[in-house]
């Protein structure tokens, strides 16, 4: 692995470390990124690298960012008047924040996969899953099957087939296969948010994206959770928020600490949690933050 | 000193402090218990008496035509030595069933448009208007629905839907417009009568929808949207599914307030007993039937048979508003 040179600039008061990865790899790169919920900033000038097929982990204490900067990711924060993304946000190089943008840099991008302004088209190809599981209201081969119909015409054994797939990679299969046609909602809370994984990655995003998905859940259900991340990570690219260290050392390949909305420290996740080089994340990372 | 002791037992727990003003604490709070009830008891008792009323009232009536009484559309009260009073009320019973359902086809989809409107794309500045908006609809009196109906929309209808209508109907015999046209009379006909009770009954569904809408968890709908569905796909797929079943109560309850409508209705609806030929007849409901008739009733059997009406509209409300109250419940479960 190769690295770009280790560059510590200074923001805020903040000394900032990013160790990034090389620019080829990256499939998502926010620049100088700032948000604002209406007047109130909670973003300043963040800058993400995100190596494709890697496990990216941001960490934090509550309320430094890390949702809001997920959640600009596949822009759903759109549905929220008010709340805006100033910066770029490069998508295969193309800026999904201002659809008018010509590709920056990089290789010029083929018209059949651009965004444009489409965020439903942004938002099957970063997929999503929150904190708090979310099955649809129908069967779990329908929450299933009800993404892929969205953008696919398949027949019934096709789909049988990526159902089954989906499930699979998401370690559910076993503990639903013969219960298919039953209410997504009467799973477990474990369960269900593997079924959100497999509903996530039936549609084959390019990346998805986690939002503390692991935080209602128990140990076992979260081990099987990290078990499915681990797998996908060959075919997609995924972006976790987790307040669980051991979790973000555990599965990350690289992770970011942020603190009041800056991304503070952003490094290979082996070297990050080993010896963090910023006074703010030892501080976080020994406990001695919330 | 006694009597504090035995209501303090009496009245089981209470706070310490309020010591010095126990006893009374205790009166006061069986008072409050008692007072609550009697309200609760005194509807109850209002509600069977209304019901047992009409019974008694309406059972006259019925014992003499028996099954007659709902299948027949004589209706006759200015009885002859040959031809004797009659009172078979399948018209208005059947008028009040048409009117009530062609009004819910015409409301319940403007109710759902207007009320995903308002809670997916409407812009924060206009929603507040088209709320204001939709309340001042629900704040008119139903009087005025009518005589608008009367005057303004049963004249227009008549010029500009029926006359082209009758006009196609005589070049095309036996064609749609032809059937549509069957029975038709003026502009005042069940149809428009409908639609009154359509644009009274709107402003109540659209509201309960609005407010189904919104009680659809933000996470469910960012998961919609995170996965890529158009606004369109997450309302018809996930949002409207989600409220289905209280949506059919809050339909059911606005069905069971066009079914009782009566100014307006009576105004508009032609007000003829016969059983309608067809959406563009004349006909009558049950309460414009009521409303018409109550005060010019003299026989008894008149009376009865109009205090009978007054039971089956009772009973047909009752069940609509009872299966509502089900499906509502079983979503809050």
């Amino acid at each position: 692995m190769s690295f770009n040179e280790s560059q510590a600039t200074q923001a805020a008061g903040v000394s900032t470390v990013m160790v990034a990865p090389p620019a080829a790899e990256r499939v998502l790169d926010v620049r100088g990124l700032d948000f604002y919920y209406g007047k109130k900033q909670s973003l300043y000038g963040v800058d993400l690298p995100v190596a494709r097929n890697k496990i990216t982990a941001l960490i934090g204490p509550s309320g430094c960012g890390k949702s809001t900067l997920l959640r600009t990711l596949n822009r759903i924060y759109d549905l929220y008047p008010g709340q805006r993304a100033e910066g770029q946000i490069l998508f295969n190089g193309e800026n999904i924040l201002n659809a008018k943008d010509k590709p920056v840099d990089g290789a010029p991008v083929a018209t059949s996969s651009r965004i444009g302004g489409d965020a439903a088209k942004l938002r099957a190809r970063i997929g999503m899953v929150f904190q708090r599981p979310t099955p649809f209201p129908m069967s779990i081969y329908e929450n299933i099957a009800f993404g892929v119909r969205l953008y696919r015409k398949v027949t019934k054994a096709e789909m049988d087939e990526i159902v089954e797939v989906s499930l699979t990679r998401a370690a559910l299969w076993d503990e639903v296969k013969d219960q298919l046609d039953k209410s997504g909602l009467g799973l477990s809370g474990g369960q269900q948010q593997r079924l959100c994984v497999a509903r996530g990655i039936a549609v084959q995003p390019e990346i998805l994206l986690l939002d503390e998905p692991a935080s209602a859940l128990d140990p076992l259900s979260t081990s099987k959770l990290e078990a499915a991340l681990m797998e996908l990570k060959d075919s997609l690219t995924i972006v976790i928020v987790t307040h669980n260290l051991q979790q973000a050392a555990r599965i990350c390949d690289y992770t970011g600490f942020m603190l009041l909305g800056r991304l503070v420290e952003f490094r290979p996740s082996s070297d990050a949690f080993v010896k963090p080089e910023t006074e703010a994340m030892r501080d976080y990372v020994t406990g001695r933050y919330g | 000193m006694a009597d504090a002791a035995v209501s303090l037992v009496q009245a089981g727990p209470q706070r310490i402090e309020d010591s010095p003003g126990a006893s009374s604490t205790g009166r006061k709070d069986a008072i409050f218990h008692g007072l609550c009830f009697s309200a609760a008891m005194v509807l109850m008792a209002t509600l069977a008496g209304l019901l047992i009323s009409l019974a008694v009232g309406g059972w006259p009536a019925i014992s003499h035509f028996g099954l007659q009484f709902f299948t027949s559309s004589e209706w006759n009260p200015s009885g002859t030595p040959d031809h004797p009073e009659f009172y078979g009320a399948a018209g208005p019973i059947v008028g009040t069933l048409i009117t009530a359902l062609v009004a819910m086809l015409f409301a319940l989809p403007l109710a759902i448009g207007i009320a995903v409107f308002l809670v997916e794309f409407c812009p924060k500045s206009i929603e507040h208007w088209v709320a204001i908006a939709v309340e001042l609809l629900a704040g008119i009196p139903s009087i005025v629905y009518g005589m608008w109906g009367l005057f303004v929309l049963a004249p227009w209808f008549e010029e500009h839907v029926m006359t082209p209508l009758r006009l196609v109907a005589m070049d095309h015999p036996g064609g749609f417009a032809d059937h549509l046209m069957t029975g038709a009379s003026s502009g005042s006909n069940i149809f428009t009568a409908s639609i009154i009770l359509a644009i009274m009954v709107l402003p109540f569904i659209a509201t309960v929808f609005r407010e189904l809408l919104l009680s659809v968890p933000t996470h469910v709908r960012e998961a919609s949207y995170g996965m890529g569905c158009t606004p369109f796909e997450v309302v018809a797929n996930i949002m409207l599914p989600y409220i289905r079943k209280s949506a059919v109560g809050a339909a059911m309850l606005g069905l069971g307030r066009a079914l009782g409508e009566t100014m307006a209705v009576t105004f508009i609806i032609g007000n003829s007993h016969a059983f309608p030929k067809g959406v563009f007849d004349s006909g009558s409901t049950i309460a414009s039937t009521i409303a018409n008739e109550f005060a010019e009733a003299t026989g008894d059997l008149h009376t009865s048979a109009l205090i009978a009406l007054g039971f089956v509209l009772f009973v047909i409300t009752f069940s609509v508003l009872a299966a509502a109250r089900l499906l509502l419940g079983q979503e809050t479960q």
